[in-house]
Order: structure tokens, then C-alpha cells, then sequence
């Protein structure tokens, strides 16, 4: 089995930033997320062989891709390294058909065989319709999908999907990563997917690896990232709230003045100072005339509030995510069918509340000497 | 009653639009020197040209065109042409992907001496050709050793209508190499495609249009080369001379007729080539 792992260590300057990873990937799916401008991409494009690290090893299926010291560096065309870009990268003079072709070699096939090869992937992939369409007559999920189905023809060692998802409205987005899901599970290949927002692919990841600066901060499954980043970077990347402070201890509960000079609670032991973290789904958001009658936001023992008028309020599945303009700003995840929220337009004051448990610290890498 | 209101408020309608035109197009001088301007460039590039078929009948310039030189001239013009279009596909394409894909020190020197053509004087191309492969030229005295004599040969039409007509292409082939997606090359490379295959079968395709247009441009530039062949091929009749030659050679010799007939024909073909290239470049489908 380990004859099947892509395994990649590489070393690259990179105008700016100076792109250092190191990591392995089984017959699994995993996640690089980062900002843009983080190096993920230009990863991707080392391992399919379209940029050239500086040092480094590359093996896939036991082969290896690229090897500075052996002086090894296969050209693409080589590698047996299926690459989808974001915006699928379909040939606008061919068809749907004849792009899933492209990759068959006339010469290690007969026209049958490679018609039969064509037919099989357009059935797989749902797009038989689409056969004989141009990429600008089909919609961006199906172009999405030609392309995946365009480098799975090819029987590739490794796939690599670039921002998969981030081209596509909010609708077609949960569709196209349902149907993402299945066929990466069928295909069972080392997998990477490359998307600026976690938010995306945490369900199509079986891994997660957070890129800053070139190099990978954390690595783990989405649970665990979610529930103990490592660092305020990586918090603030998956979508927490994060705020940086200093916490003294004061009876039972730490209090942490935030650099807004707001003071939260939370539970954990700490001094000093510290990432706050509180998780947008811990948040509940209520009427601030409804919050006052009920005793808040006046100090209810055992919860923060924050108060502050509605900016944003997003669909997300089943859930809403709706920003808040308190001090400091806040995101509160709450469920579409929870009481209150038809009045959550924007513009509404709301009151913020969640209890000291839900308050999370972690060491703050902004206040943390640089190295 | 019905009828005629509704024709008085419909009329009011329309003097309310004239209104409205009559403000945004209002007479002004600039509007008039403008389309002084407009006619007078019209009738100084339409007269000459309307001018060379309606001087004879019609009738006598399609007859003229049966004439010996006339049909020589023709012969000569489409062979050394098309051959002189060939030679600046096969060996300006691949120059122009370079150009147009690749950045390196001493690029722009490159193409600018690529451009020079365009700019120079026809008759200096002549002499420069003449001096380079002549029968005492610079290399032409080496070809003589071999028994190889260029000048007032076809082939030193064809190398003069070259040398005038290859930037044409080019540049528009550097342009559309360079306008190329990169992404569909890095496609292609990574779906097992070796870098010529991924020029012959996404380079090639997607700057498909530009080549052709840039190529029908340089036909039609070779087609009327005449200071460059004339200096360098000179005006052989039945090998060297072209139908530019035989418009210049007939209308020295008072054969007015025939000198407008093969310019009618030469303004035609031009034009049809102007509008195909200008078709090519505005209809970029995939179809």
C-alpha cells in the first residue's frame, strides 16, 4: 500500500515567500487551504511538474516524479498526474467528447478502443448529454465536471484539484461537491485539493493542511482543526472568531481584555496574552430589547455578550451565517429554523451571547516573539 | 372622435423624440469639418480605385485578361506568391511561437529587426537581396562556385516578396501566440502531451484565426511586391514578371487596357483579402 502515496518535500523561492513543505498522502483526500498567495497552488503545480523546485523529492505511485539530488525531474506529460484547474481549462475548440479524448494517446490505443475508453467516462461522469456541446455552450458546475472526467481518462497515479468549488454559485456549489465526494471515493487515488476557503471542501477532505507563508501550520481532520487550532492564524482561517487580548485571573474565570477593550470570560486557565476563540455555531443571537427584558446584557454570570447591529446575514445550507458589527466584530452561525431569526435583517441590533465554556484561548501567536 | 385624438397624441409623441434627437445632434462646425473630412478621404482613396474600372468597359477588362501577358504575369504572381507564403508559414510560425512565448534578453532587438521590413523602402530590400545573394554578393559568390545563380531566377521573386511580406505574418502570429491561455498548455502537458504535440494540437488550434488572417495579409503584401522583385528579380517576361512588373511594363508601352485589367483584378483580390482577414479576426469561434 505504501507504493501508492504521493510524497512530496520541497523547498522553493518564491518571490516573496519561501515555499518549505513536507508531507505524504495515502489513498485519501487531502485539504491545502491558505490564503491566496500562501503557496498552495504553486504545489500543485510542482508536483505536476509545471514549476520546478529549487529542492526537493517528489515520488508518486513509487516513481519518482522529481529528485534534486538525483537529478531526477520527469516532464508532465510523465508524471501520470491528473491537474483540474479552477476554471476546468477545457480546449474552447473541442468538443465536450473530444476533450475527455485529448489525453488518449492514438498510439497506445486503437480508435475503438479509445471511443469505448470516451464513452465509458462521459457515462461516469453524467455528461453523455454534453458529448458533442463546446465548454462555452455548458454551465461552470458541468465544465467542472468535464475536466475532472478529461483527467480521470488518463488513468492518473495522483489528482490534484485546484479550487474545485470557488468558481461556482452558492447552488451548484453543495451539488458539485456531493457529486465530488462520490467520485473521489470511487477513484480512491491521492488526492489534493487545493481552496482558500474551508468552508468548501471540509466535506469532501479527509485531511486538512493549513498553509501561511509557504509553509503548512497545521495539519489534521477538519474536527480537529476546528476544535483546537493551533495557532490565531489557522482559527481565523477556518472561519472562528478570533481575537487577540490579555487575560488575568479573577476568582474562578480568567477575563481577557480584548484589544477592543471589550472584557470576555471564559473558563480555561490563562494569563498573559493569549488567542480568544469562540466558535460561530456556540453563538446565539437574540433581540436587544427582547435580551435587556430578559436580564441582559447586563453581567449574566457564566456569559459574554456582545452587542452591535447585523452587517450580513448568508444562507449556508441550513444554517445562517450572519456577521455582526459589535466591538470586536463577530460571526454567529445559527440555525435558519431557530426562533427570532426572521427579524434578523441588516441593520437589527442583536446582543451576541455565548457562555465562558464556549470561550476557547489559545497562545497568540501576534503576541508571540517573531522568529 | 377616437381616430383623431389618437393621431394628435401619436404626433406629439414623435415632435417630443425629434425634440430629444434634434438636442444631441445638434449642427456644429465640428460636425461639419468632420464630414468634409469623411468625403474628401472617401473620394481620395475611392476615386483611383473606381476610376481603373470604369475607365474601360468591363467587357474589354475581363478580355484583356486573356491576353499572354496578362495571363503570364498571372501565372508568375500566383506561383512565386503562394511559395513565398509557404516558406514564411513554415519558417515564421515556430519563430513567432518563440517570440510570442518566451521572454529573453535581446527579445524586443529581435523582433524589431523582424519588423524592419514594413518600414523600409521596397527598393532598399531590393538592393539588400542584391548585395546578399547576388552573383559577386556576399554569399551569392559562394553559390556561384556551386553553379547556383539566385537573381532573375522565380526564385529571387519569391525571396524578394519574402523578405517584404514575412513581418506581416509574424507579427500577427507573435500576438496571437502570446494572447494564449497558458493554462490550456499546462492542460495538455500534464494529460500526457509532449510539448510538440501540445503545440500542433493546442497552440496550432487556438491561434488558428490570427495565423490565417496574418497569412492572407502577407499574400496579399507579396502578391503586390514590386520595388524589391524589380530591383532584385528584375522583369523577365513569362519568368520574372509579376502582374505588378506587367501593370508597370504595359503602361509603358501605352497598353493602358491591359495595365487596367490586371490592376482591377489586383484591387479585387486585395479587397477580398482585406475582408477575409478582418472576418477571421472578429469571428473567433470554434466552429
Amino acid at each position: 500500500m505504501a507504493d501508492e502515496r504521493l510524497e512530496v518535500e520541497l523547498r522553493h523561492h518564491l518571490g516573496r515567500i519561501d515555499l518549505d513543505v513536507r508531507f505524504s498522502v495515502g489513498r485519501e483526500t487531502l485539504a491545502l487551504i491558505g490564503a491566496s498567495g500562501a503557496g498552495k497552488s504553486s504545489v500543485l503545480l510542482a508536483i505536476a511538474g509545471l514549476l520546478r523546485p529549487d529542492h526537493g523529492r517528489i515520488v508518486g505511485a513509487g516513481r519518482p516524479l522529481f529528485d534534486s539530488q538525483q537529478r531526477v525531474d520527469l516532464p508532465p506529460e510523465e508524471r501520470r498526474v491528473g491537474l483540474v484547474f479552477q476554471h476546468g481549462a477545457l480546449f474552447p475548440y473541442l468538443s465536450v467528447a473530444q476533450n475527455v479524448a485529448f489525453g488518449l494517446h492514438p498510439r497506445a490505443r486503437s480508435k475503438r478502443e479509445r471511443s469505448e475508453r470516451v464513452g465509458e467516462i462521459l457515462e461516469r461522469f453524467a455528461i453523455a448529454e454534453l458529448a458533442n456541446s463546446r465548454p462555452d455552450r455548458i454551465s461552470g458546475g458541468e465544465r467542472q465536471r468535464v475536466a475532472l472526467a478529461r483527467a480521470v481518462a488518463t488513468s492518473p497515479h495522483v489528482l490534484l484539484l485546484d479550487e474545485p468549488l470557488s468558481a461556482l454559485d452558492a447552488v451548484t456549489k453543495s451539488r458539485v461537491a456531493a457529486e465530488l465526494s462520490r467520485t473521489l471515493a470511487d477513484l480512491r487515488l491521492p488526492t489534493i485539493l487545493v481552496s482558500h476557503d474551508l468552508g468548501d471542501v471540509a466535506g469532501l477532505a479527509d485531511r486538512v493542511a493549513v498553509m501561511d507563508e509557504g509553509r503548512i501550520v497545521q495539519s489534521g481532520t477538519t474536527a480537529e482543526l476546528l476544535r483546537s487550532p493551533a495557532s490565531g492564524f489557522v482559527a481565523a482561517f477556518v472561519g472562528t472568531n478570533f481575537f487577540s487580548g490579555v487575560a488575568t485571573r479573577a476568582g474562578g474565570v480568567t477575563e481577557v481584555t480584548l484589544d477592543s477593550g471589550a472584557i470576555v470570560e471564559s473558563a480555561a486557565a490563562a494569563t498573559g496574552p493569549v488567542g480568544v476563540i469562540v466558535q460561530p455555531w456556540d453563538i446565539t443571537l437574540h433581540d436587544t430589547a427582547e435580551a435587556s427584558a430578559a436580564g441582559l446584557p447586563s453581567a449574566h454570570p457564566g456569559q459574554n455578550v456582545l452587542t452591535g447591529s447585523v452587517t450580513s446575514v448568508a444562507p449556508r445550507g441550513g444554517t445562517l451565517r450572519v456577521s455582526v458589527a459589535s466591538l470586536p466584530p463577530v460571526v454567529a452561525e445559527v440555525s435558519a429554523e431557530a426562533p427570532g431569526v426572521d427579524g434578523l435583517s441588516r441593520g437589527a441590533m442583536v446582543a451576541a451571547v455565548w457562555l465562558n465554556a464556549a470561550t476557547m484561548l489559545v497562545p497568540d501567536d501576534a503576541a508571540a516573539p517573531t522568529e | 372622435m377616437t381616430p383623431p385624438a389618437t393621431l394628435s397624441s401619436s404626433g406629439a409623441a414623435y415632435g417630443s423624440v425629434d425634440v430629444v434627437y434634434g438636442a444631441r445632434h445638434r449642427f456644429t462646425t465640428a460636425a461639419a469639418i468632420t464630414g468634409i473630412a469623411v468625403s474628401v478621404l472617401t473620394a481620395f482613396v475611392g476615386l483611383p480605385l473606381l476610376a481603373i474600372f470604369l475607365r474601360v468597359p468591363l467587357g474589354t477588362l475581363v478580355a484583356q485578361l486573356h491576353s499572354p501577358v496578362a495571363r503570364d504575369a498571372l501565372r508568375i504572381s500566383l506561383k512565386t506568391s503562394l511559395t513565398a507564403l509557404l516558406f514564411i508559414v513554415v519558417v515564421g510560425t515556430p519563430v513567432a511561437y518563440l517570440l510570442g512565448t518566451r521572454r529573453f534578453r535581446g527579445r524586443t532587438v529581435l523582433v524589431t529587426f523582424l519588423e524592419l521590413p514594413l518600414v523600409l523602402p521596397p527598393a532598399v530590400a531590393g538592393i539588400g537581396l542584391f548585395a546578399a545573394f547576388g552573383r559577386t554578393g556576399l554569399l551569392g559568390a559562394h553559390l556561384t562556385q556551386f553553379g547556383i545563380r539566385i537573381p532573375f531566377t522565380w526564385v529571387a521573386v519569391v525571396m524578394a516578396q519574402a523578405f517584404v511580406a514575412m513581418p506581416f505574418y509574424v507579427r500577427q502570429a507573435i500576438a496571437a501566440f502570446a494572447s494564449m491561455d497558458p493554462q490550456l498548455l499546462a492542460a495538455s502537458r500534464t494529460l500526457g502531451m509532449g510539448s510538440t504535440r501540445t503545440f500542433l494540437r493546442v497552440s496550432i488550434p487556438l491561434a488558428r484565426q490570427s495565423l490565417s488572417a496574418g497569412a492572407a495579409l502577407a499574400w496579399a503584401r507579396a502578391l503586390g511586391e514590386f520595388g524589391a522583385t524589380a530591383l532584385f528579380a528584375g522583369a523577365l517576361a513569362g519568368v520574372t514578371q509579376t502582374l505588378p512588373l506587367a501593370i508597370y511594363s504595359e503602361f509603358g508601352a501605352t497598353h493602358l487596357d491591359v495595365a487596367l485589367a490586371m490592376s482591377a483584378l489586383l484591387v479585387a483580390v486585395s479587397f477580398g483579402v482585406l475582408i477575409t482577414a478582418k472576418l477571421l479576426l472578429r469571428f473567433q469561434t470554434w466552429v
